[in-house]
């Protein structure tokens, strides 16, 4: 059908923004690998293209169920051009970044006075672990119905959908400041504060920045639910709205748009790893084999 | 003993509580420390050295019975101490210097001071050329050295060190032991130092205390009166062997 033009529509396609981001990604908390970890990744991106087109020519797969790259690409410039993209995209960051402020203030928040306190932690736990237990889908309509179809509904379930995963990791990096470094600061009289800002901060935040990891890619997830349930603005409602009218390239364009978003995330997460934990290169590098984006 | 004490513990036990009837570690210590004195504490394993450096440190309350530096009753962690640790017990995310200067900066010292003594510390322990190195870019004697400098920067009048060296190879450890003596020599400090190495013990101090087995009771109170300044080649002395027989056969 179009193959001729797909080598040339590689340079400027959704799926070369996403090489950017991909080695972006991969590249800030890997300085070391930095070279190599280049060359496969764009490789990796190119089979996927070529299987895209691939799939399209052999299967024979209409438009309407599955749009080439290039289609989606003028999609996306056409949803550019008319400024649709530009907007729904800023509400969606908007309620993810809200979101996830209110979801980490409250998680590190609970979580640094239940690593404090075995009583607090035994009487909240049940409460922590159910809240964990109901998805957050089922309560997205709640959160609507109560709260209405703007912007507070969506940051609350931006703020439920991170605040688990931070809360977790805030625990366990308080909990994970060596007793012997303790001592040390009692016996040299440091003050509740002091301890805080130079044992317990510097300490934790390797775990609790693993946490915010998550936390950003899952914010991105509840942006969108909570646009799916209700909303007039946003991804997520301009994801249903392109489903409703078979646009099928501009679910598409909103798809690829969320991962860019949730990827930049991270890397600003990643980033600001690399900024505060250079003193601890390795750790670094064996968290990175575990990397919940890739699923995305 | 000569001096006043700086440091008695009197009748002092402790008991951890552990669910059957507790286990009881420390057994009615009684001892005391003159200024200026450097004490070593052998004993066995488990006998109970460590629970009783950091009681003396005032991280944890005795069962019974009490502890007294400069005269007054240690009732949480008394100024005026140094403590190191087993291991370096630095902290990794900070430099060789802002490591020594932490307990300046707790005390809220101005960064013009802290800066002159880190100079002075790094000078004593002989770490120059690497006050900004990080932790993980240091040796085991290296670390163990800045934990020194750190113990010492707001200069205490006792310095407890639960095994200091314990964790370095043998030779590393006759080293940082004459280094220690040195670092000693040149500012008198009272010194609590909990050992397994008898050789160190005899090299470094005036008096060594023998723990018995768990509960520990001074088994044995040694005093070593080696000639100093004490050099490398004095543990091949007659004196030294025997010494070194008498300790071996306290420790049991």
């Amino acid at each position: 059908m179009h193959g001729v033009s797909c080598p040339g529509l590689l340079r400027g396609s959704f799926v070369s923004r996403m090489a950017m981001n991909k080695d972006l990604m991969t590249n800030f908390p890997l300085s070391a690998r930095r070279g190599r970890a280049l060359a496969p990744g764009a490789f990796a991106l190119a089979l996927g293209v070529f299987l895209w087109y691939a799939l399209i020519w052999l299967g024979g797969v209409q438009p309407f169920i599955l749009p080439a790259p290039h289609q989606v690409w003028g999609r996306f410039l056409r949803a550019l051009a008319d400024g649709s993209l530009a907007g729904h995209s800023w509400v969606t960051l908007q309620e993810v970044l809200a979101g996830l402020a209110l979801g980490a203030a409250a998680a590190m928040l609970f979580g640094y006075a239940l690593a404090k306190s075995t009583v607090l932690e035994k009487f909240l736990a049940p409460y922590v672990v159910a809240s964990q237990a109901v998805p957050t889908v089922a309560i997205a309509p709640l959160l609507v119905i109560w709260f209405g179809p703007g912007l507070a509904s969506k940051v609350l379930v931006c703020a439920l959908i991170v605040f688990f995963p931070i809360l977790i990791n805030t625990v366990v990096g308080v909990r994970s400041v060596p007793e012997d470094l303790r001592d040390l600061m009692r016996s040299l009289h440091a003050s509740r504060a002091q301890t805080f800002r130079l044992l317990e901060l510097p300490a934790a935040l390797p775990v609790l920045l693993g946490g915010f990891r998550i936390g950003a890619t899952l914010a991105v997830i509840g942006a969108v639910v909570g646009e799916f349930v209700g909303a007039d603005r946003g991804l997520g409602y301009l994801l249903s709205v392109a489903r409703g009218q078979y646009d099928v390239a501009l679910v598409f364009v909103a798809v690829f748009t969320l991962i860019a978003m949730a990827l930049s995330l991270y890397g600003l997460v990643a980033l600001a790893e690399r900024a505060t934990l250079g003193w601890q290169r390795q750790a670094e590098q064996s968290r990175m084999t575990f990397n919940p984006t890739e699923k995305n | 003993m000569t001096g006043k004490a700086l440091l008695e513990v009197i009748r002092l036990s402790t008991t951890f509580r552990n669910g059957n009837g507790g286990l009881h570690v420390l057994d009615g210590l009684d001892f005391s420390v003159a200024e200026y004195q450097f004490v070593a504490l052998l004993g066995p394993s488990g006998s109970g050295k460590s629970t009783l450096l950091r009681t003396l440190a005032g991280l944890l309350p005795p069962s019974r019975g009490r502890v007294v530096f400069k005269g007054q009753r240690v009732d949480g962690p008394p100024r005026g101490v140094g403590y190191v640790f087993q291991n370096a017990n630095l902290m990794p995310w900070r430099t060789v210097e802002e490591n020594i200067t932490l307990p300046l900066e707790l005390a809220g010292a101005a960064n013009g001071a802290a800066a002159a003594k880190s100079r002075e510390m790094v000078e004593l322990v002989g770490l120059q050329g690497f006050e900004e190195a990080l932790p993980r870019d240091l040796s085991g004697g290296m670390a163990q050295r800045v934990a020194i400098a750190r113990a010492l920067a707001h200069d205490p009048d006792l310095l407890l060190m639960d095994e200091p060296f314990g964790a370095l190879d043998a030779i590393t450890r006759e080293r940082m032991g004459l280094e220690l003596l040195r670092i000693w020599e040149a500012r008198r400090k009272t010194v609590l130092m909990v050992t397994h190495d008898i050789a160190e013990a005899l090299m470094l101090a005036d008096r060594a205390l023998v723990f018995s087995e768990r509960p520990a009771r001074v088994s044995m109170e040694l005093t070593v009166d080696l000639p100093r300044p004490r050099l490398d080649e004095l543990r091949y002395t007659p004196e030294f062997a025997a010494l070194s027989r008498r300790l071996r056969d306290a420790i049991r």
